[in-house]
């Protein structure tokens, strides 16, 4: 089943999305300044964000601004304090295996979008199956007009639950290692320039 | 004069929305998109940005690490416990519909899904201001001219 796209707005807007999307991760491996790379990692999710309100998933683009754009870019300047505030030039050298694994990574995963169904496909297994159960049931068993919720909530209450007690040890996890005790800080890493 | 009045002034009439909105996703998550877990997000951020430009010190005023460290617990304990509610009035772990037994509009399934999704919000809020003052507790105060 191929799947020709026809060039009506919202595919013009996912080409454009998508072009964005790759210009700022480029920018990412490019640029050195890490403040400026974490600030292009917000843009980044935001792109995301408005690429997957395009496809309809607007419970997932409302996450991922929030978490993506808006709280991870805080926490990573906030992990930028503790660093210096330019990235170490790599060697070729040094370069030559981590650039072989995202090759084939990268490989491996563009082989994988050859096995997934076209976008909207009624035949796909999320629109199949458990999926369009939840679809017919939720009007007259939870009654709510948000399926996502009723499935995040109620149907899946095992696996929400599972997800907050996830989120509840990560947040303990960090409590655990670096501890809300205030230690007084450490001093922030020294850039090459300033020892020298 | 106070350094970043501008950001001070802008941040302290932004508070005040970002709060109402987590509000409005955290009650209206079955109605449109959101839920506990953006709600708690948008919650922390309205305390996070308060921390960013006000420092950590007057943060602490206004919420205690301790009390973070109450609420990340709580939320899940809300969750949990309205799982164990459901257990106690006869039904099966999180069976929401037993909570409001006999009735035509689903309300048990509402009453239910309202509680965790609180509870998610809670946790989620807490955790994100937790992870905020992990973060910041370790920074030296920056000087202006390192920006």
């Amino acid at each position: 089943m191929t799947y020709i796209p026809s060039l009506d707005m919202s595919t013009f807007v996912d080409i454009i999305l998508l072009a964005f999307l790759l210009l700022s991760a480029l920018a990412v491996v490019i640029m050195r300044h890490l403040f400026s790379v974490v600030m292009v990692g917000g843009v980044y999710s935001l792109l995301s964000a408005a690429f997957f309100v395009n496809l309809d998933a607007v419970d997932v683009a409302f996450t991922e601004a929030a978490v993506g754009a808006g709280v991870s870019t805080v926490l990573m300047l906030g992990a930028l304090m503790l660093t210096a505030r330019r990235e170490k030039p790599v060697t070729s050298q040094h370069s030559r295996l981590p650039l072989l694994a995202v090759l084939v990574t990268g490989a491996a995963l563009i082989y994988a979008t050859f096995d997934m169904p076209a976008f909207g496909d009624p035949g796909s297994p999320a629109n199949s199956y458990v999926g369009m159960d939840y679809m017919e049931r939720t009007p007259h068993e939870i009654d709510v007009p948000n399926v996502v919720t009723a499935v995040l909530a109620s149907y899946r209450g095992f696996d929400t639950l599972g997800e907050v007690v996830v989120v509840f040890a990560a947040g303990l996890g960090v409590l655990v290692l670096l501890g809300m005790g205030f230690t007084g800080g450490t001093a922030p890493g020294k850039d090459e320039e300033d020892q020298a | 004069m106070t350094p970043h009045l501008v950001l001070r002034v802008v941040t302290k009439t932004l508070i005040h929305p970002i709060i109402l909105f987590a509000f409005y996703v955290q009650f209206h998550g079955d109605f449109g998109p959101g839920g506990g877990f953006q709600a708690g997000i948008l919650f922390a951020v309205a305390f996070i940005l308060y921390g960013l430009i006000f420092g950590l010190d007057m943060l602490k005023k206004v919420i205690s690490p301790r009390a973070v460290q109450v609420l990340m617990a709580l939320g899940v304990l809300l969750y949990a416990g309205v799982g164990y509610a459901t257990l106690w009035m006869g039904g099966a772990y999180l069976d929401y519909d037993v909570l409001v037994p006999n009735d035509t509009h689903n309300a048990g399934q509402h009453y239910g899904i309202l509680a965790v999704e609180l509870g998610v919000g809670i946790t989620v809020a807490a955790v994100m201001i937790g992870l905020f003052y992990a973060f910041a507790g370790r920074n030296v105060e920056i000087s202006d001219e390192d920006w």
